[in-house]
């Protein structure tokens, strides 16, 4: 092994192991924190806060282009309940707004 | 709408349930793919060895979290950048905590050595795919272990075709492709929803994280926002 070796492999282990640590964390965190109606009604309310928690700073930043795909898979996905037509109806109305020069 | 509270059920592992995980995140392939391309195809320009970036495709497993660590690459033994490395990673991945979290309720009665393994196959796209599942009354492990195992494959398959013909790939902002993950995170709130006032937390969640994102950057705005609309959802009446 060269030292080019040990230090990429240092580089992996320094990414590797705090991301192992993140996904095994919150599972084993729970096992151990007392079971309750609140924490209950929180980890009901995390999927649909992480999902906002993302996309609003995304769509702030990305601005038209993303707020109408958004608005288009949303609208498609509540007529029509079908997630695959619903995202490429988003991406397809995103790239038209790009191609309009927005 | 599931018609009983299915957290009373072990859960069961078929091969329906396999199917079913496949299904789920056929959508979002195309997207996944472009994006383990594009993460293949920075590696090869940032001048890593091939067989260290299979090491790191394989057990780093984060995609934009190594595409941001990839500007901070360290050429000779250097601890700071180690550190950042690692700070890197615990800021853009802390996410994950929140994702094994809203499985527990779920996994927890699954013996460890078979919960925990599962923990590794976590990615955003699996876990969105398997609340809205969970949500619709559905207990198969089968799911998370059928999209889990398919997607890390394609990553794996897709970051090294991108690492020695990434200079293929054309311009996928052309084709919204950047905008795969959150349209699709976002066409998923239609299933979670269960009526306005369950979703006063979302709101609180997206405006906490508008604000953590416009006031500092960085990437702590998604674990914030989240845990703050979360817990007022715990916290009301």
């Amino acid at each position: 092994m060269t030292e080019a070796d040990a230090v990429a492999l240092l580089a992996i282990a320094a990414m590797a192991v705090p991301t192992l640590l993140m996904r095994v964390g919150g599972f084993w965190l729970m096992n151990r924190l007392p079971p309750s109606r609140r924490l209950r009604r929180m980890l009901e309310a995390l999927p649909g806060s992480v999902v906002a928690a993302t996309i609003v700073p995304i769509l702030a930043r990305e601005g038209l282009p993303a707020a109408v795909a958004m608005a288009a898979a949303a609208v498609v996905m509540m007529v029509r309940r079908n997630d695959l037509l619903a995202l490429f109806t988003g991406l397809a109305a995103a790239a038209a707004v790009r191609a309009a020069g927005f | 709408m599931m018609t009983s509270d299915p957290a009373n059920f072990r859960p069961v592992l078929t091969v329906a349930g396999l199917r079913l995980g496949i299904l789920a995140i056929l959508p979002v392939l195309p997207g996944v793919t472009v994006f383990s391309m594009v993460v293949g195809a920075t590696m090869a320009q940032k001048g890593l060895a091939f067989t260290h970036s299979l090491l790191m495709n394989a057990f780093v497993y984060a995609g934009f979290s190594q595409l941001v660590a990839m500007e901070a690459w360290p050429d000779a033994l250097d601890i700071g950048a180690l550190l950042t490395l690692a700070l890197i990673a615990v800021t853009i991945n802390a996410r994950m905590l929140l994702v094994g979290a809203s499985l527990q309720p779920w996994l927890r009665t699954l013996p460890a050595w078979q919960s925990y393994p599962l923990m590794l196959l976590n990615t955003d796209v699996g876990w969105i795919t398997a609340m809205r599942y969970r949500q619709e009354g559905g207990n198969d492990v089968g799911f998370l272990v059928g999209g889990g195992i398919v997607l890390w494959l394609l990553w794996m398959t897709a970051t090294t075709a991108g690492y020695w013909f990434g200079a293929l790939i054309a311009n996928p902002r052309a084709i919204a492709l950047d905008l795969v993950m959150p349209v699709f995170f976002g066409t998923m709130l239609i299933p979670l929803w269960r009526g306005y006032r369950r979703a006063i937390g979302w709101v609180i969640a997206g405006a906490v994280a508008f604000a953590i994102h416009a006031l500092f950057g960085g990437w702590w705005f998604i674990v914030v926002g989240a845990l703050v609309g979360a817990a007022a959802e715990g916290w009301r009446e």
